[in-house]
């Protein structure tokens, strides 16, 4: 059988047992002891590359890809403008078939991205440092909450219930571990003791919303003596005031919608910065700059003793990689977008959310659940149960919303963003409209 | 060629620092609705500090770094326990399928049917593989899925009242995950001696087990590239105390279609996408560390599985689940590749794989075991771990060795680990490549051998070909530089 990834022929395959001084390939495995070795496996057969292609190409089409209509689903996963130029970077296979760069001389490149991300994270949210990447924006709240407890020595995590539920699910378990007790609290009932090592507060939150006073709750948390973190959305930042200016000492948040497609909720990214005196707690992989015996500027992984393949049990967290191609995506995605363009998506979203708001509110049947300030997502009170009207939607084409009736009654969370059209925000209303007049 | 004029190097400044104002990368539609007022200023950025490069520029740059990397596409990259194997290119194409890269995580089940369906095959296919009953394909990475295994373990131990159990057996050649990882899950780490033969010390671990102990977690083969011939005592051994036996899936390249993680007596093992299944290493993630378990871990399995109903698939919660671990399902992008990795080598290819990753494992140790010390002198698996201990009376490291392999044009192995061998070097080829590359890998090493005994100095101060040399770390990490910062007045 010749396989393509495999390079030794048979010829080659017998030339090395040879020097290796076996008769077959079977003596190498002599170590397993005969009871455990099995026969064969029963996976399907093996398929030739353009098997392969027509295999995928119908699983793929059995799906109906959000991106492919008109779609106005968020909810922690968003549609935004990818320009060309993130998936050719991306795609170098440079970047892409490279490990962590352990081999600072040989892995430049990658170390050099990694100190562009960086900076432009700790810009974007106006803290200090930050580090890497981590695996998403939930498990990176998680890493957040877990390194209050560690520096506060506290027992109790704070969250706000307005946190997206997954996020909180993982907060969860990954306090599990740990042994931490897990207090969740709405915005208008904070309950913050001595015994809490942080408040994490979403802006905006699960619904999209701002919190109506952000400076009243950090006087709260640093009253308790807690850490205030915040789970920002990134592109929000664009045009809103970012959290270290209003007193974060740690901003986690997803970074997905810096370049990556939907994926089907993974690969993601997880942002993570905080305060310059919380660095040697932080978890993950930093990198610094340095220079070599010559003087020549370059960057290298370091603060490498908080990490598990030197500090092993005592390590911040047990995370080895950063997310790297997926955090290389962020990284030329903001340098594609620059100073203006994020602003400008950021405006984009935030005008036509409200265009769309506006017009949805005025539809017979059909009310905003808040009044509060929102970036692209806002909840809509339905005249129908929102899965009816999602699957109303959906046979018009349409790619409705998130069902939050769980948490708002009649609830549906509509997000727009840049990549939503006038017109097919149009027509969403005008579905809307028909849908409820049925009502 | 010096003095003259000629094209600035654009790599060598930041992004930040390249740009001019008014420069953009791209372009954005007019707003096609009315404007919305806007919140007042206090609630607004004043100013967002990032680059301004044109379009070309920026392709430049980000061309120019990726020209200062090493990767698997570049040449031989036998990065220990790694498991840096070529990466197939249709995997990329059919990854970014529309209907696979489209696909938003909320979307009504019935539109996904077919993401679901291929990551129910690839949930059936991981149990068969490894022997085990049920799997999670949620963790994002190795470590991740680590941590969900111990979660998993310490879930199922308190639901039985066994929440004594608050220890954990680490080998000492265990990757420094795994004793992070039990410390994350909250149990405390006992660290067990290996043998003189690089196998788990089994009168070490015998003396090791009580009724506190919660698990031993074991690479299968260990770190040392070795098949530990006592794992079936082993797991017996840990099994009689009440304990669990975890396994550290990194190596199961050394295992397909051979030995089964199941069969040995494993309660629960993570498995590593992009070391055994071929997905891209990324340059550090993403990964994607899918976690497998005997039945009666299978209702603590992190939330979402993929289940089958009737004639289509749902998304479940196992009964005990410990929840989740990250917001949606794990990396789809990175399944969609696993699985085409799978159907593109089927039982048969699988098997050869790990036939070929061994033979070139023990080809290379037969062609440097005259030079290097093997400390543990017997067949490997996948992997070959060498000491520089007879380099090192010479006045060479094994770093020094390390980067004088860069000037032959190879990615070195990795280096001081496993901790339990002095000076290491461990060595893992994969089974993609050929005896050619290993060949001329081998006559490089075998040719530092005799540089540190002539010409020592050249070693030591290697590389002498890459962009860059030795760089100062104990600066970095004393003085840490970490973020571009506007330079004030004169730069200073």
């Amino acid at each position: 059988m010749t396989l393509p990834y495999i390079a030794n022929t048979a010829a080659d395959r017998q030339a090395m047992l040879a020097a290796i001084g076996v008769a077959s390939v079977e003596e190498l495995f002599a170590d397993i002891p005969a009871e455990f070795c099995i026969g064969e496996l029963s996976l399907p057969p093996a398929l030739s590359e353009p098997e392969l292609v027509r295999e995928l190409s119908a699983l793929a089409g059995r799906n109906r890809p959000a991106d492919g209509m008109p779609c106005f689903l968020g909810g922690g996963a968003y549609r935004h403008f990818i320009p060309s130029v993130v998936g050719e970077v991306i795609g170098r296979s440079e970047f892409a078939t490279a490990y962590t760069p352990y081999q600072a001389e040989i892995s430049q490149g990658t170390l050099q991205t990694i100190f562009e991300f960086q900076s432009m994270v700790c810009e974007l949210t106006a803290m200090d440092v930050a580090n890497a990447g981590m695996y998403d924006g939930a498990s990176a709240l998680a890493e957040a909450c877990l390194m209050a407890a560690a520096i506060s020595g506290r027992r109790r995590i704070a969250l706000l219930s307005t946190l997206h539920p997954h996020h909180q699910a993982v907060v969860r378990t990954y306090a599990f571990g740990r042994g931490l007790a897990v207090d969740v609290m709405p915005p208008d009932g904070l309950a913050l003791s001595e015994e809490h090592a942080c408040l994490a507060v979403p802006q905006p939150n699960f619904f999209g919303y701002f919190l109506p006073d952000v400076e009243a709750v950090e006087r709260a948390v640093h009253a308790a003596g807690a850490l205030f973190i915040v789970s920002a959305d990134p592109i929000s930042l664009g045009l809103f005031q970012p959290p270290g200016e209003y007193g974060a000492d740690v901003v986690v948040g997803e970074g997905q919608s810096l370049g990556s497609p939907l994926n089907f909720g993974g690969p993601y990214l997880g942002l993570f910065a905080c305060r310059q005196q919380y660095l040697r707690q932080m978890p993950g992989r930093i990198v610094g700059r340095t220079s070599d015996a010559q003087g020549r500027t370059g960057y290298v992984l370091t603060i490498q003793t908080r990490e598990q393949h030197i500090r092993r049990e005592r390590a911040t967290s047990n995370i080895c990689t950063s997310q790297q191609l997926v955090a290389l995506a962020a990284t030329v995605y903001l340098a594609a977008m620059g100073k203006q363009g994020l602003r400008q998506v950021a405006e984009l979203c935030y005008h036509k959310a409200h265009y769309a708001a506006q017009r949805i509110a005025q539809l017979p049947g059909y009310a905003l659940a808040f009044d509060d300030l929102f970036f692209k997502e806002f909840v809509v009170r339905c005249p129908r149960p929102p899965s009816e009207v999602n699957r109303a939607l959906l046979e018009r084409g349409i790619g409705g919303g998130l069902d939050v009736s769980q948490y708002v009654e009649d609830g549906l969370l509509l997000c727009v963003t840049e990549m939503n059209t006038r017109q097919e925000i149009d027509r969403l209303v005008e579905a809307l409209a028909e849908i409820g007049g049925g009502a | 060629m010096s003095g003259g004029p000629r094209q600035p190097d654009i790599g060598a400044r930041l992004t930040f620092d390249l740009g001019k104002p008014g420069r953009t990368a791209c372009s954005l539609p007019p707003c096609d609705v009315p404007e919305a007022d806007l919140p007042p200023p206090s609630l607004l950025r004043r100013e967002l500090n990032l680059p301004e490069l044109s379009q070309v520029d920026l392709v430049r740059y980000f061309l120019a770094l990726s020209r200062r990397n090493y990767s698997v596409d570049s040449g031989f990259y036998p990065l220990g326990s790694c498991t840096m194997k070529y990466n197939p290119k249709v995997h990329e194409k059919l990854a970014c399928l529309p209907g696979f890269s489209g696909l938003h995580p909320l979307q009504p089940l019935a539109t996904v049917q077919g993401a679901l369906a291929l990551m129910h095959d690839l949930q059936r296919w991981l149990a068969d593989i490894t022997g085990l009953d049920g799997v999670s394909l949620a963790p994002a990475a190795g470590a991740q899925g680590e941590l969900t295994g111990m979660l998993m373990v310490k879930a199922y131990l308190a639901d039985r009242g066994e929440a004594g159990r608050t220890r954990v057996l680490v080998p000492d050649s265990a990757h420094g995950t795994n004793p992070a990882t039990a410390a994350m899950a909250g149990f405390q780490v006992v660290t067990v001696a290996s043998d003189s033969q690089g196998n788990a010390d089994t009168q070490a671990l015998a003396s090791a087990l009580d009724d506190g102990v919660a698990a031993l977690m074991l690479t299968l083969p260990n770190t040392l590239g070795l098949f530990d011939p006592n794992i079936g005592r082993i797991a017996e051994m840990v099994h009689r105390k009440g304990a669990l036996l975890y396994g550290d899936g990194a190596n199961l390249n050394a295992l397909l279609g051979r030995a089964r993680f199941g069969d040995m007596g494993f309660d629960v093992v993570h498995l590593n996408m992009h070391k055994t299944f071929g997905t891209p290493h990324g340059g550090g993630g993403p990964g994607s560390g899918p976690v497998v378990a005997k039945g009666h871990l299978t209702p603590y399995l992190p939330t979402p599985v993929v289940a089958k109903e009737g004639e289509g698939f749902v998304l479940a919660t196992p009964e005990r689940s410990i929840g989740r671990v990250g917001a949606f399902y794990g990396h789809f992008g990175v399944l969609v590749r696993a699985y085409a990795y799978l159907r593109t080598l089927g039982a048969e290819g699988l098997r050869q794989v790990s036939d070929n990753a061994v033979i070139n494992a023990n080809y290379v140790l037969a062609r440097l075991r005259p030079a290097y010390h093997l400390p543990y002198d017997r067949r490997c698996m996948h992997e070959v771990v060498f000491s520089g201990s007879r380099q090192r009376a010479k006045g060479v490291r094994t770093l020094d060795i390390a980067k004088r392999l860069i000037d032959y044009g190879f990615h070195p192995p990795t280096v001081y680990f496993p901790l339990i061998v002095d000076e290491a070097l461990m060595i893992e080829p994969t089974e993609t490549e050929s005896k050619e590359a290993l060949d001329a890998f081998c006559d490089a090493l075998l040719t530092i051998d005799r540089e540190a005994e002539e010409e020592p100095q050249v070693v030591k101060e290697a590389p002498h070909t890459a962009p860059i040399g030795r760089l100062d770390e104990a600066t970095a990490a004393r003085r840490p530089v970490l973020r571009w910062r506007r330079e004030v007045g004169d730069g200073s």
